[in-house]
């Protein structure tokens, strides 16, 4: 087989049709990528311009230009569009379209999940915009404090957009981090151990985990908000229990970590390019990854310096400020090892390194701000005011769009195959470094001298008008820099000469492959022995082409890819990934319309779509079929290798693994809310408790244990050939399953009080429906096992399904004995 | 703290020049240096001492107790300040006006009824959030007789922007009448 026929297969294997339909089906990692980062381009400029109206309102004390029902739609809007719409999915993007590539691998573990998370990140953003369309955008800042979020004070749906529509993005984030975890740990080139990673997968590995952490609680958060909104759960209310601090602590454990999510991939940019450009290595890449670990790490411990002025005691105060402090350190390290490099090397002047010079500059200012901030004693001055949005600009700005920026510049070659002189491009970077200052660096002092944020108007005589009329010139000039940049970019796809395939000589894995990239990424996979394997072999590219390396040989139209041993790199099995198809666009549909049907308050009518979304997920997982054995296959080279579905450590395994890790989180999330509420809220202890059901208790713990056991025995006579007896025994555990939920039913009816109640019975109720949601889903788990066997999927080489259905079933379990101890615990004991 | 954050700023920033300007030259430096150095000694040396100074500041103001000092009590609404002076006979309750000794220190007992507010007065002391369910202290002390400025710093709807109210510090004779009730 030559190169061209080989591409010519490749192609149609991997490739989308083209028009629409293509746009529809195409589960292509590549594509998917760009799509997330035009459309995240695309919410930043939405994001802007409403940053163009707040600094024209600003522009002078007591503006008429906008009311303050608007102003606050406005600065919501921008600071949600930019946090959620913006820089998260801005780097899954970049994430999606690089890390195949740089790891030497054709796609991502999940296309199909990749595309799903794209569409409901396209419908939740869609429903974000169309609300400030209609006037009633979400109104109560980013963070959305409760009691003013809350139906008392917000009885409009504005409250309710930003929660629903939020939290459907949401699902577009976990899903990227699942992704990008399971895709680091599993889908990389043989011989790429974990320690020859480029850091840019480091970087992207801790960001993914984090999330994976980060964003249950403030799901958890909104789900709270928005039942407390729509039938009157008290969570937040402090007459009947509740605490508005709830919210508050919830959304900063997001909140903080969020920060670092934004910045960690950036700072991956960072350490990708910069050393390129200097034309030297990384300095001290064990000390960076040390560093990303205790970045991680400590960020989860230092939420609440949002909440210094919250009445918190001091000395809790001080172990939070000087976590606070502690983080810079990891920052610092980063910080010098790249100056370092820089020492190390011969740095050009190149586009991308006066973006990442623009980096240092503003991230470093933001960096000391910080700093201060962290002291309580100043912040108790700075706190909520315009010293507060100019830090917080500088750290965002700074440390997430010039990295970008530059990431950008750097990698357009690569997506378009072509180079442009760099004129507009300079011209662009000083107009958004200077304007960026002027306006910001004003803002530092504004603040100083009193300015809250958030306020729409502001008095003459306070002596702030010519610093913010400066400002709000400042700000025009950056925006005209960003509009420049977007030309510069239209003008590269277009009109640019097209050039060779390593423009800059790097040595990762992505300039190993045409540019443009085929669909496919790299005709053959390479085997890797070093951190940069085009600096051991310019040649590399023709040879891949050549198809000299693994998985050359395309065959039986599949999809294939290596998996390697997570540490070692050693192969350990080929991945078979789904093709082109339109379930991640309509399961996101079907999704979407449960979202709006909780808009519309049409509680009854969501379960329709609830109902559609299970039944599609079933018909997700049951499309990967697999009706007979296949052994090992060869792979090229000479070696061998068995298919996912014969594995054991198949991605789909380590998918839900990591799936429930986030659902644990939630769970932790809410056991925290009701340990928080029962010391801290006023108006407690509960007027009524639960009251008995301890019988029903132990009849749906004694089921939900029998349904684990079950599950497991499904899972051992499965693999030991024995298919009548493990189809009989997932009968019996869905049938298990249902008894747990029929006794939890019970309990709650008959015992629990009312959720409308207290705080307390709101809780127990959450609580409750935890773990009714997970006995009904390790119950559709044990029948869908039941039906794969029945249709030959399962084999004893091929258990996958029934040990997907035996996780799901024990976590179920031991979640549900938590939950029993929660509820039961109080009442039994006194 | 200015003066300490530039001067590191200017640190980097020289650094960060003077790798440029050595284009060429030879000799690589040790990971040891840059970042076990300048990395992680250095700012544990800037930092520790920071937290060290912020902790007995903020000691000195967050934590209230002291003895026989005025208490009032401070409470947020949409959008105004109710202050009722637990002191003399008619403990006089005033909208938007809160009346304190001149060189005493003042223990704010401060509330909101719907959402949270922020009571801060700039030139007096840092912000104190109002919480419905919660009572939150704070001691502000004004050194000398006038009037200062306050306004509310949490974001609380529609009517934030105009939540203002303002401090009226008594000297002795002045904080006597004003218990008496009569207002100047
Ligand atoms: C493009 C230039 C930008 C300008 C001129 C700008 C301007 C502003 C201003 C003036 C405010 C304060 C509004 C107020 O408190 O009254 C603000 C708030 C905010 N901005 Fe920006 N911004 C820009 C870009 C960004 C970016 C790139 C991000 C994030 C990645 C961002 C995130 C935020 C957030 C989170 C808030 C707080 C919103 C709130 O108080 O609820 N901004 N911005
Ligand atoms: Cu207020
Ligand atoms: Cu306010």
């Amino acid at each position: 087989m030559n190169a061209l026929r080989r591409h010519r297969i490749l192609n149609t294997i991997w490739g989308a049709p083209k028009g629409w339909r293509g746009t529809v089906v195409s589960v292509n990692h590549s594509d998917i990528g760009k799509r997330f980062v035009i459309a995240a381009f695309g919410f930043f400029a939405i994001g802007g311009v409403l940053a163009m109206l707040i600094r024209a309102q600003l522009a002078t004390p007591g503006s008429a230009f906008v009311g303050p029902d608007i102003y606050n739609q406005l600065f919501t809007m921008h600071g949600s569009i930019m946090m959620f719409l913006f820089a998260i999915p801005m780097f899954e993007g970049l994430a999606l379209y690089m890390l195949p590539k740089m790891l030497g691998s054709r796609d991502m573990a999940f296309p199909r999940l990749s595309a799903y998370g794209w569409w409901c990140y396209l419908f939740g953003g869609t429903i974000l915009i169309a609300s400030m369309v209609f006037g009633v955008a979400p109104d109560g800042g980013w963070f959305m404090y409760t009691p003013l979020s809350s139906k008392a004070y917000t009885p409009g749906i504005n409250a309710d957009v930003w929660l629903l529509g939020i939290t459907f993005v949401e699902i577009s984030a976990i899903s990227a981090a699942i992704e990008i975890t399971v895709s680091v740990l599993k889908l990389r080139a043989p011989g790429m151990r974990l320690d020859r990673m480029p850091l840019f997968a480091w970087y992207l590995l801790i960001t993914a985990l984090m999330m994976i952490v980060a964003f249950p609680p403030l799901i958890l958060g909104s789900i709270l908000l928005e039942v407390e909104r729509a039938f009157d759960w008290p969570f937040f209310d402090p007459a009947r229990g509740g605490s508005p601090l709830l919210w508050q602590h919830l959304f900063w454990l997001f909140g903080h970590p969020e920060v670092y999510i934004i910045f960690l991939p950036a700072a991956g940019v960072i350490s990708t390019v910069l050393p390129v450009l200097a034309r030297t290595r990384m300095l001290g890449y064990g000390w960076i990854v040390a560093a990303l670990l205790s970045l991680a790490f400590l960020s989860f411990g230092l939420w609440v310096h949002h909440m210094f002025t919250t009445g918190i005691p001091h000395m809790a105060l001080g172990f939070f400020s000087a976590a606070s402090a502690l983080v810079a350190l990891p920052t610092a390290v980063q910080v010098f090892a790249w100056i370092g490099t820089l020492w190390n090397g011969r740095p050009e002047l190149k586009l991308p390194m006066l973006y990442l010079l623009g980096f240092f500059v503003v991230f470093v200012i933001g960096g000391m701000t910080g700093v201060m901030l962290a002291m309580v004693p100043f912040d108790l001055q700075a706190h909520d005011t315009h010293f507060v949005v100019a830090h917080l600009h500088y750290v965002l700005i700074g440390g997430f769009v010039f990295p970008m920026l530059a990431g950008a510049y750097y990698w357009l070659p690569h997506f378009t195959g072509r180079t442009r002189d760099e004129l507009l491009g300079k011209t662009t970077f000083w107009l958004i470094f200077v304007g960026f200052n002027v306006t910001f660096f004003m803002m530092h002092l504004t603040g100083l001298l009193g300015m809250r944020r958030r306020v729409h108007i502001y008095p003459e005589e306070a002596g702030w008008t010519l610093l913010n009329l400066v400002s709000s010139v400042g700000s025009f000039v950056m925006a005209f820099g960003f509009a420049l940049f977007a030309i510069d970019v239209a003008l590269h796809v277009h009109y640019a000469r097209r050039r060779r395939r390593n423009p800059w000589t790097a040595g990762t894995l992505e300039w190993a492959m045409p540019v443009p990239t085929p669909a496919y990424n790299i005709a053959s996979l390479p085997t890797v022995i070093s951190r940069e394997p085009l600096a051991d072999a310019p040649a590399l590219a023709s040879a891949l082409s050549r198809g000299e390396g693994h998985l050359g040989e395309p065959r039986r139209g599949w999809r294939e890819t290596m998996a390697v041993d997570t540490t070692t790199g050693a192969i350990d099995h080929i991945v078979v990934l789904p093709g082109n198809t339109h379930l991640p666009i309509v399961t996101a549909a079907a999704t979407g319309c449960f979202f709006l049907c909780l808009l519309a308050g049409r509680y009854w009518l969501s379960l329709l779509p609830v109902a559609g979304v299970v039944v599609l997920g079933l018909r997700w997982a049951w499309l990967l079929d697999w009706r007979r054995d296949i052994g090992p296959l060869p792979i090229g080279r000479g070696e061998v290798a068995p298919i996912h579905r014969e594995a054991a450590g198949a991605p789909g395994w380590w998918g839900s693994v990591f799936l429930l890790v986030a659902d644990g989180t939630a769970l932790a999330s809410l056991l925290f809310g009701y340990a928080f509420l029962w010391v801290i809220a006023p108006n407690w202890p509960p007027p009524e408790r639960i009251e008995g059901g301890l019988a029903a208790g132990l009849v749906a713990a004694a089921a939900g244990s029998a349904g684990t056991l079950l599950a497991r025995r499904c899972l051992a006579d499965g693999a030991a050939g024995l298919m009548e007896a493990a189809s009989r025994m997932a009968v019996a555990a869905a049938a298990a399953q249902l008894v747990t939920i029929l006794a939890l039913m019970a309990l709650g009816v008959t015992a629990q009080p009312v959720p409308q109640a207290h705080a307390y019975a709101a809780c127990s109720w959450a609580l409750l429906a935890y773990a009714l949601l997970h006995a009904t889903i390790a119950m559709l788990c044990m029948g869908f096992g039941r039906a794969r066997i029945a249709a030959g999927h399962v084999s004893p080489r091929r258990t996958l399904d029934l040990r997907v259905a035996r996780l799901f079933s024990d976590y179920s379990t031991a979640t549900l004995a938590i939950v029993l101890v929660c509820l039961l615990a109080p009442s039994v004991m006194s | 703290m200015l003066a300490g954050a530039t001067a590191l700023s200017l640190l980097v920033f020289g650094l960060l020049l003077l790798a440029f300007l050595r284009r060429g030259r030879e000799g690589r430096t040790s990971p040891t240096v840059w970042i076990g150095g300048l990395g992680v000694a250095m700012p544990i040396a800037v930092l520790l001492a920071l937290v060290g100074y912020a902790l007995m500041l903020g000691e000195r103001i967050v934590a209230p107790g002291v003895s026989g000092t005025v208490v009032i009590d401070a409470t947020g609404r949409q959008w105004s300040w109710e202050f009722s002076h637990r002191v003399g006979d008619g403990t006089p309750a005033t909208h938007n006006e809160l009346h304190l000794p001149a060189g005493r220190p003042v223990v704010l007992r401060i509330a909101a009824v719907d959402v949270i507010h922020s009571f801060w007065v700039p030139r007096l002391a840092g912000k104190m959030d109002a919480i419905p369910g919660h009572v939150n202290l704070l001691r502000i002390e004004a050194a000398q007789p006038g009037i200062y400025e306050g306004q509310c710093a949490e974001f609380c709807g529609s009517g934030h922007s105009g939540h203002l109210f303002r401090v009226i510090a008594h000297d002795e004779a002045g904080w006597v009448a004003f218990q008496r009730g009569e207002r100047q």
